[in-house]
């Protein structure tokens, strides 16, 4: 089957950013954030950070139908494809909402690629309004899909998750355990019986992230091939991140150009020279390259899957890249005032430095689009 | 430096070695932040004040000052002080400014008077300076500042606002760049020591996007100066500040100031240690190729930067007085950062950590650092100003304006 022009994405999917955008736009989320934080600025003499967030907006969200938006419609969900998951997270990162979103719909693909009975109760969880994440890494952080230190006998859980995003905002997670040689998906609730949370001091202010320890906790098999659950819902985990990156980069791009026209230095707009100028469009050159490939790889996904990994790995690599360079020259053409806490860039500038590792960077996703070359 | 090192210079470099192995201050409770710009807590300040005070005595900082100002009066040890305490990787000094930028400014523009009343204290740390040129208006493009000095008697009556002030709610004393001719732009400012502690002077703490502070607001509202606090002429303040503001990209012979621990040399090998024993994907971080080849290229340009600051010395090699010194601050600034970018990277999820996160590397340094190098990057001329200075004195190209 030939993959749409228009990447399949129609006038449903238009609607559905637009509406989007227009959410995240009305709820001002680093206003609220910046309230939530106020007094945990400095690293050693700060308060301890609150992991709260806006729990009424992800009610609405869910209402909305976001939450649910590729849960499968015999599963309760709106049963849309990767590309409109794909248009709601980029809209996330533009605002930099603090949300359980992203990690949501990366749940809902695996679970979808699970295909198990059980797996689609977790997603007609989702349906009803439950948040969920992904709980993949073991200690030292590596991308391999069975590098998981938790481990699993008689479906009973033990060791711990590392990286685990928007842990004090979810209701249930995935996890990848160790059983021998293989690894298989389990679904467990927060609130399960022997499992400890820890919460990670992490660089970026609008996500959260954790460890969970499982002490013998009983949770339900998803997935007896694990890995292969996993790898084939890889593109879609890769393309949710840079979407959000795209739209993380595109706002930095954009908040860029717009400085660059109203600070005035030497008497003229700084974006009069041409040192300011030319990387602002660079900026431009490289969002706009994240973007083409972010949604190519969320049409691949959805149409043309023997193409998906290739077009995932390229587009996450080209989004780590892009959100580097972006966030780098951001900071440095704001002066000063970009390097101040009170400015928004050093938000974004900081969501992309842990997006850029998230699932891995650049470096990672070129070696592993290589094996499809 | 020299092709052969005098006695004289060996047995100094000796004497400084021993010292300073003797004398290593003990770690603080809390560490200290990576850079002499970031420190605001009280209990940091006292520890950093009797470390230089301490390093002062023993004739590490103002080495090659003349007595009659507090100094040491040796001539050409300075440079093998410095490099020690670089070598000893010892706390830095907190005093940068005033070492850094006061004391080189005022032994060449200061009168008698001003050179004997503020050198010693700046070189004991006992009275900590800031510097006083950026507004919200005014930083790239520094001659357009608006901050005004009236003359009124004897005194001065200064109003305005300078903004990014590192140190300042330490500082007892500023240096302060005031417009005296509102007609004139560059022959229309003047150079004032303002003392921080008098009334009309506020200082309000900007936090960094580390979340650290460190640098200031500072508002002048009908503060009074004495003229005998005036550097250099009337109107002379452009000239004075560029002197000021060379020494800050470290281009003058200084007096000792060392502003942060770590020699770039330091954290590239610190670096290089951790690939070789962080293992990702089965095998050390060191044997990826990408990695490696990353790693090497910054040695390679780091020692490519100390090896310019040895040629710079070689008049017959070094392509004329200011090419290489100009290019120091930009190099030594992108260096630090791409070291930390590449840092990140290689640390892949473990760079989410932060400062404080019992699993994060060398307790989150990478990710403070990665962050703090904008400081470089942006302060004392941002690396676009360093490439238009580069570009129009050593190449002589057309001036941007
Ligand atoms: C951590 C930190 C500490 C500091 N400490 C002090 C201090 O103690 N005392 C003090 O006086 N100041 C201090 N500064 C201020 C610093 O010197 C200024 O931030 C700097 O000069 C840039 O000015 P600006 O922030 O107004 O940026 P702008 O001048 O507005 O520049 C914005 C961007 O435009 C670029 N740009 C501007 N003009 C041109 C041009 N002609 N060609 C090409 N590009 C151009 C700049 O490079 C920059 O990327 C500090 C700054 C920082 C970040």
């Amino acid at each position: 089957m030939p993959q749409p022009a228009d990447f399949g994405f129609g006038e449903e999917q238009a609607m559905l950013k637009d509406s989007a955008r227009r959410f995240m736009e009305d709820k001002q989320p680093l206003l609220a954030l910046r309230k939530v934080i106020a007094g945990t600025e400095d690293p050693y003499f700060g308060k301890e950070r609150p992991g709260s967030y806006d729990r009424e907006a992800w009610k609405e969200m869910v209402a909305l139908g976001w939450s649910a938006l590729a849960v499968p419609e015999a599963a309760g969900g709106v049963g849309m494809n990767l590309v409109s998951a794909v248009a709601v997270a980029e809209e996330v990162g533009r605002a930099a909402m603090p949300t359980p979103l992203t990690s949501t719909l990366q749940t809902i693909f695996v679970l979808r690629e699970a295909a198990t009975a059980a797996a689609e109760n977790w997603l007609q969880q989702i349906s009803e309004g439950k948040s969920g994440t992904l709980a993949l890494y073991g200690k030292d952080g590596s991308h391999e899909l069975d590098q998981s230190d938790v481990t699993a006998v008689d479906g009973r859980l033990n060791g711990t998750s590392f990286y685990v995003q928007d842990l004090q905002k979810v209701d249930f997670l995935v996890v990848a355990a160790r059983e021998g040689d293989t690894v298989k998906l389990y679904a467990l609730e927060l609130s399960a019986e022997g499992v400890q949370l820890d919460f990670d001091r992490i660089v970026d202010l609008t996500r959260d992230q954790g460890r969970v320890t499982f002490n013998n906790v009983a949770a339900e098999c998803i997935a007896e091939d694990g890995a292969a659950t996993l790898q084939a819902a890889l593109p879609a985990t890769l393309t949710l991140v840079a979407a959000d990156m795209a739209g993380a980069s595109e706002w930095l791009l954009q908040a860029t150009a717009e400085y660059a026209q109203i600070r005035t230095q030497f008497d003229r707009p700084i974006g009069f020279f041409q040192a300011v100028k030319h990387p602002v469009v660079n900026m431009m050159i490289l969002a706009d390259q994240t973007r083409s490939l972010v949604y190519a790889a969320a049409c691949a996904y959805d149409t043309a899957p023997a193409t998906a990994h290739r077009a995932a790995h390229l587009a996450k690599s080209s989004a780590s890249d892009t959100a580097e360079f972006c966030a780098n020259r951001a900071t440095q053409l704001h002066g000063g005032i970009g390097f101040t806490w009170e400015h928004d860039v050093q938000i974004y500038h900081k969501r992309l430095i842990h997006s850029q590792h998230l699932y891995g960077d650049g470096v990672w996703q070129r070696e592993q689009a290589s094996k499809y070359l | 430096m020299a092709a052969s090192e005098t006695v004289e210079h060996k047995e100094f470099r000796e004497y400084c070695r021993a010292w300073l192995q003797e004398n290593r201050p003990a770690a603080t409770v809390i560490p200290l932040p990576q850079a002499a710009y970031e420190v605001t807590h009280e209990d940091h300040k006292h520890y950093l004040v009797d470390w230089q005070a301490k390093c002062y005595e023993a004739g590490l900082i103002a080495t090659d000052v003349d007595k009659i100002y507090g100094g040491h009066g040796h001539s050409g040890l300075q440079q093998i002080a410095s490099s020690e305490v670089r070598r000893a990787k010892v706390p830095y000094f907190i005093n940068w400014i005033g070492l850094g930028m006061a004391a080189p400014t005022l032994l060449a523009h200061g009168t008698e008077s001003q050179k004997q009343t503020y050198l010693p204290p700046i070189f004991s740390a006992q009275e900590i300076w800031c510097q006083g040129f950026s507004e919200p208006g005014a930083g790239s493009d520094l001659v357009s500042l608006q901050t005004s000095a009236v003359k009124e008697g004897d005194n001065w009556i200064v109003n305005g606002s300078k903004v990014w002030t590192s140190l300042g709610q330490l500082a007892k004393w500023m240096l302060l760049l005031a417009r005296t001719d509102k007609n004139d732009k560059y022959n229309g400012i003047t150079y004032f020591v303002a003392p921080m502690d008098i009334p009309g002077v506020t200082v309000r703490p900007i936090h960094k996007m580390t979340g650290e502070s460190g640098f200031n607001e500072v508002f002048l509202e009908d503060v009074v100066i004495p003229d005998h606090m005036r550097i250099d002429e009337v109107g002379a303040g452009w000239k004075v500040a560029m002197s000021t503001l060379t020494s800050e990209r470290g281009a003058a012979a200084g007096v000792g100031a060392i502003a942060s621990s770590e020699s770039p040399y330091a954290a590239i090998e610190t670096l290089i240690a951790l690939a070789k024993e962080k293992q990702r994907n089965g095998r050390p971080i060191w044997d990826d190729p990408v990695w490696r080849d990353r790693l090497v290229k910054l040695y390679e340009r780091i020692d490519a930067m100390s090896q310019n600051y040895r040629r710079a010395g070689v008049k017959e090699l070094n392509g004329g007085a200011m090419r290489i010194p100009l290019q120091g601050k930009l190099n030594g600034s992108e260096i630090g950062q791409d070291l930390h970018q590449v840092a990140l990277g290689m640390l892949g999820m473990e760079a989410s950590l932060y400062v404080g996160d019992p699993n994060a590397i060398d307790d989150g340094r990478w990710a403070l650092g990665y962050m703090n190098s904008y400081t470089g990057t942006i302060s004392g001329g941002s690396s676009e100003i360093q490439r238009n200075i580069l570009g129009e004195r050593v190449l002589g190209m057309p001036k941007t304006k």
